[in-house]
């Protein structure tokens, strides 16, 4: 059987190498994720975004433990992104100790992964190796992002619903108001309400919230949770439901899913355009540019300039 | 441009209560390059299993202090091959008697590391047993 036929029939060795293969940019992969596509559109993807130490991977397991114990469980894919060591490419990805409670559980898939130098919270890959989860039956997705505390607009694109975590003590409020953060948010939690200056916390974001939404015609609610013993998640777990009710009726949904198609397509054609511009260069005109653009003979536009008219 | 990195799972089995050599490992491997999944402590052989299934990893290594390894091995082992991943290489490390050596090898163990092993040596053993092998992950 060919691998995208043992994705679809649910074998989990076979989703778990086409994953690698998709995070490896393999032809593969590509093939395989082609084969796949009509089989995506499914899943109710969720963000999980919030500065390192709000709680997100311990948050991501009540979650998924609450979801699973729902009649009707759905079926719960997870995918944890963390950073890449810029100095030696490697990385440690250790949201699963957070996530042990989950194990066990065969309708549940957890999948670490390294963000390989990119920027914005997510791996370059990321977004593909969703719509394999999607294909393979999951229904709903959980991706965590890095968490920088930088706003990560990628998740903006990639979920239907983004949890923008907070917390109290991480000099955190005024934080997300600089980063951006806010404004990606479609739920907004403050986790560890068991901890002093929870209140406080939400008052400030509460007041915040007024001033700015992210959609017109949906106010962003503000959850209080704590992530260790659950309170709270049954309520988050219902906003989020709330939300992808929300997006079904106003069509935001599709405008998600289009706005998803638009970013994969514009990064593929950025990267084979690129490709075949490097590939159709006269031997050596490309590196030659870049040396006269680095001994400043030449700025970067004018380099560039000069290779397509060449090349025209 | 492909992008390719070896994915290492780095658990601790059994009951006993510290992850220090553990974290050494999963940190030089990490600077050598490495994509390491770590999993903290007290996981039973059923987690491991399914961690490394779900990473798609191809070397597992196990941290075994509490003298528990020759139960603890062959049914990592045999849990491993039950769900088509035979090819994982499994590495121990750990307080590990001259007596058991043979009988891990024997299971298909591809790597022993006493406590004295430097990390430099564990990881080179790590980067052979995977460019050695066949490309499949
Ligand atoms: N008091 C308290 N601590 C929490 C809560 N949620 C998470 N934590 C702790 O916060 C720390 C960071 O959690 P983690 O999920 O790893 O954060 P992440 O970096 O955002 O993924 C851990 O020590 C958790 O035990 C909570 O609701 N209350
Ligand atoms: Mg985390």
């Amino acid at each position: 059987m060919k691998l995208a036929e043992q994705v679809r029939s649910g074998e989990i060795l076979a989703l778990s190498r086409l994953l690698t293969l998709i995070e490896n940019d393999s032809p593969e992969g590509q093939e395989a994720l082609a084969e796949l596509h009509a089989s995506t559109g499914r899943a109710h993807l969720v963000g999980v975004t919030g500065a390192p130490g709000t709680g997100k991977s311990v948050l991501v397991n009540r979650l998924t433990q609450h979801l699973r114990s729902l009649e009707n469980p759905p079926r719960v894919a997870i995918v944890a992104v963390d950073p890449t060591s810029p100095f030696t490419g490697g990385a440690i990805l250790g949201d699963r100790i957070r996530m042990r409670d989950l194990s066990g559980d065969p309708g549940i898939f957890i999948r670490s992964m390294a963000n390989r130098g990119a920027l914005g919270g997510l791996a370059r890959t990321t977004s593909r190796m969703v719509d394999a989860l999607d294909a393979a039956g999951y229904s709903i997705i959980l991706i965590e992002t890095v968490g920088t505390g930088q706003a990560e607009v990628d998740i903006a694109r990639a979920a239907h619903t983004v949890l923008v975590l907070e917390a109290p003590g991480l000099g955190d409020a005024i934080q997300a108001l600089k980063a951006g953060l806010l404004e990606i948010a479609d739920i907004l939690v403050v986790n560890k309400s068991d901890l002093p200056g929870a209140k406080r916390t939400a008052r400030t974001l509460r007041a915040a919230l007024k001033a700015g939404s992210s959609e017109a015609d949906w106010n962003t609610p503000l959850v209080m949770t704590n992530a260790l013993d659950g309170e709270g998640i049954p309520e988050l777990a219902a906003a989020i439901s709330e939300h992808q009710i929300h997006l079904r009726q106003t069509g935001g949904r599709g405008e998600k899913d289009r706005a998803r198609v638009i970013g994969e397509m514009e990064r593929l054609l950025l990267y084979r355009l690129t490709d075949r511009f490097k590939a159709a260069q006269i031997d050596g005109a490309y590196e030659r540019a870049i040396e006269r653009v680095v001994d400043r003979e030449l700025s970067p536009l004018q380099a560039i300039n000069e290779l397509l008219k060449n090349s025209s | 441009m492909p992008d390719t990195k070896i994915r290492v799972l780095v658990a601790k089995p059994g009951l006993d209560g510290h992850d220090r050599g553990a974290k050494v490992i999963a940190r030089a491997l990490r600077d050598a390059g490495f994509e390491v999944i770590y999993t903290g402590l007290r996981q039973t052989p059923e987690m491991i299993a399914e961690a490394a299934l779900q990473e798609d990893v191809q070397i597992v290594g196990l941290s075994v202090l509490s003298g528990a390894h020759m139960t603890l091995v062959p049914r990592i082992m045999e849990l491993l091959k039950k769900q088509g991943q035979e090819s994982v290489k499994v590495m121990v490390g750990g307080i590990i008697p001259d007596v058991d050596r043979p009988k891990l090898v024997e299971l298909g163990v591809a790597g022993i590391f006493g406590p004295g092993t430097s990390t430099t040596e564990v990881i080179g053993h790590f980067e052979r047993a995977v460019t050695a092998a066949p490309a499949e992950g």
